[in-house]
């Protein structure tokens, strides 16, 4: 079996982690480093992808549902820490011209000025770190659970189940930007400041997130690993190609499709969280359909049946977008379907399918067998 | 009185088993019993209702109505999987494997440990489980394959596959779909000293076209025409009834 030991001591994470760890930071400024910081929050969703979609063969177009969630559960926390200095007017800040008049004081702006006069009860446990920490892991994964129930249990799946996903990301995009009293609507949650009182949009600030961003998605990469490598990673892929017959081996299909969605949730909901860090505010348009059709394509881009090729996969294809879009702004969507359209049509299995037959055996011819190079459970061959 | 006998001697009693799709009944008040360490195998012309009573009894599909008790547990409204945990196993008509795993990681995922999602995640290949399966793959003649991924195998080796599948799960009764069909000759023949070998000490339901081996193997032969039973009985006997031989043998 393999040990948490074997899996970090491979050279592909080695790789990753010199180059998420010493050289990224080395060679870009803080604003590049920025970027990829906030590319890497997709990463945590396209590594949920694999497990779910490579994995268990549940495609899922509504991931931007879950990192949606997480990223209002951070924001929440951090506009209610802003908003605690809309308390009205000192006179050293109606000297350095910071004044912020509100009917009601002390809650979001943006309550203020959809004329609501309390902070509604959902609100309520953002005000603390630890409870937001907590929701921004429990709400995608209860949501997850409570769709993934209603759908496995009743035995829906495929193109179904990906169609009711998307739909679920159309209705929450709508729910939020009808909602600008309760939840900012279409401007989002935006104007966040500090946490704890730390003033999170200075250089330093960004440098930290960026490495906490990093060390987490290389944690959950290898709690990812540990659970495909498991018994757990074959039922899935067993499922995906026989789920019938695997109720016949004695299993519950539906709970470990259950179990699956809720952990490639729970991976969402964090990247989601840790957007919101790095780029200070969130968004309804992070949560919609074109979103989390993004994600998938990150996913298929790097290879949905390799953990590691999601993560190069959103870095790639991001970085591709603020480049392509910096110069073309309108063009992108189409680059982007056009991308989709070559890889399944010409690598099914993503850039980490062609690393795996075409440049993986010729390092191995050239450096001999370096080590076990073979992973010890193949999601695809 | 002699259901009181049935009872205590059978592993499973069907009664008055319906099934009907859209109106017509591919299994009509069908009932039957299998004793304890009985071979039983059920022949009969296509869409004579074969395949769907063993759905029936697996749970893949739900009876419209009747009974099917399995020792004293009435199946017809569990789910597969729990008809599988009460010692119930099932091969299908295809082969039906894990062609993406080895063929050690479909022994592993068959061994009756750890099925539940947080049991699956906690699984431990310990060296009972590794015994286990080794001697499982000695058995289906795929012991020098265990490394190989399940796709790659032959037709025959593929049917044996999923035989040690539910070898390993330990079934009390176990249901065969046409075992060797698309098998040669010798593959065959090495089929039916498998089934000799494994069926000891279980019961089992065979469903076969292949008249030889059915000779071979039976202990007691079932005709089923048109969801219900035509004839019943030992396979001489079975042989002679006029009623078979006009809807199925066929005049010689």
């Amino acid at each position: 079996m393999s040990s948490i030991y074997q899996i970090v001591s491979r050279y592909n994470f080695l790789i990753l982690a010199v180059l998420l760890l010493i050289i990224l930071p080395l060679g870009l400024d803080v604003f590049r480093l920025n970027l990829v910081s906030k590319y890497l929050t997709y990463a945590f969703v396209a590594l949920g992808l694999v497990m779910c979609w490579g994995a268990g063969g549940i495609l899922s177009l509504g991931q931007g549902v879950f990192f949606g969630l997480g990223g209002y559960c951070m924001a929440m926390f951090l506009k209610l820490e802003a908003a605690k200095l809309n308390i009205g007017c000192t006179r050293e800040m109606q000297e350095i011209g910071q004044c912020i008049v509100q009917s009601t004081p002390g809650i979001p702006d943006f309550m203020d000025w959809a004329s609501m006069t309390e902070l509604p009860f959902f609100w309520q446990p953002f005000h603390s770190l630890a409870l937001t920490i907590i929701m921004i892991l429990v709400v995608p994964t209860v949501f997850a659970y409570i769709v993934g129930a209603a759908m496995f249990k009743r035995r829906v799946g495929g193109v179904y189940f990906a169609i009711i996903t998307q739909a679920l990301a159309s209705v929450l995009s709508i729910l939020i930007i009808g909602n600008a009293g309760y939840i900012g609507g279409f401007n989002g949650i935006t104007d966040l400041r500090t946490l704890h009182g730390w003033d999170i949009r200075t250089d330093d600030a960004k440098m930290v997130f960026y490495f906490i961003t990093a060390g987490l998605l290389l944690f959950v990469l290898v709690a990812a690993q540990l659970t495909l490598n498991s018994k757990l990673g074959r039922v899935l892929v067993a499922m995906r190609g026989q789920e019938d017959r695997v109720r016949f081996s004695g299993y519950d299909v539906a709970n470990f499709k259950i179990f699956v969605f809720c952990a490639a949730a729970a991976l969402a909901g964090m990247g989601g969280a840790m957007f919101t860090l790095n780029v200070a505010f969130i968004h309804p348009t992070f949560v919609g359909i074109v979103p989390s059709i993004e994600m998938v394509i990150f996913c298929a881009v790097g290879g949905r049946f390799s953990l590691y090729g999601a993560i190069y996969g959103a870095l790639l294809v991001s970085w591709a977008k603020t480049v392509f879009s910096e110069a073309y702004p309108e063009l992108w969507l189409f680059a982007m379907g056009a991308i989709f359209i070559f890889v399944v049509l010409a690598m099914p299995k993503g850039l980490a399918g062609v690393f795996e037959s075409h440049i993986e055996p010729r390092l191995k011819s050239m450096f001999g067998t370096r080590g076990k190079t073979s992973s010890p459970v193949k999601l695809a061959e | 009185m002699q259901t009181q006998e049935n009872t205590k001697a059978s592993v499973l009693i069907v009664e008055n088993l319906t099934v009907s799709f859209d109106g017509f009944k591919a299994v009509d008040n069908l009932s039957f019993d299998i004793q304890e360490n009985e071979l039983r195998v059920i022949i009969g012309p296509n869409g004579a209702g074969k395949t769907t009573v063993l759905d029936l009894i697996c749970g893949k599909t739900a009876a419209s109505s009747g009974s099917i008790k399995f020792r004293d547990t009435e199946l017809t409204r569990m789910k597969e999987h729990e008809i599988v945990r009460k010692g119930v196993g099932r091969k299908f008509q295809t082969p039906s494997i894990y062609e993406d795993l080895t063929v050690f990681e479909n022994l592993e995922i068959s061994y009756p440990r750890g099925r539940g999602v947080f049991g699956a995640l906690l699984f431990h290949r310990d060296q009972e489980v590794q015994d286990r399966i080794e001697e499982v793959a000695e058995i289906i003649f795929l012991e020098d394959l265990l490394e190989t991924k399940a796709d790659l195998l032959s037709h025959g080796q593929k049917q044996w596959l999923e035989i040690g599948m539910l070898l390993i799960q330990d079934p009390v009764l176990l249901m065969l779909d046409e075992p060797v069909a698309g098998m040669s000759v010798n593959e065959r023949k090495k089929t039916a000293e498998l089934l000799n070998k494994i069926t000891e000490g279980r019961s089992v339901i065979v469903i076969e076209h292949d008249m030889q081996f059915v000779e071979d193997i039976a202990h007691r032969v079932t005709v089923l025409h048109q969801g219900k039973i035509l004839s019943d009985g030992q396979m001489d006997e079975v042989k002679q009834d006029p009623k078979v031989i006009e809807v199925y043998l066929g005049h010689s």
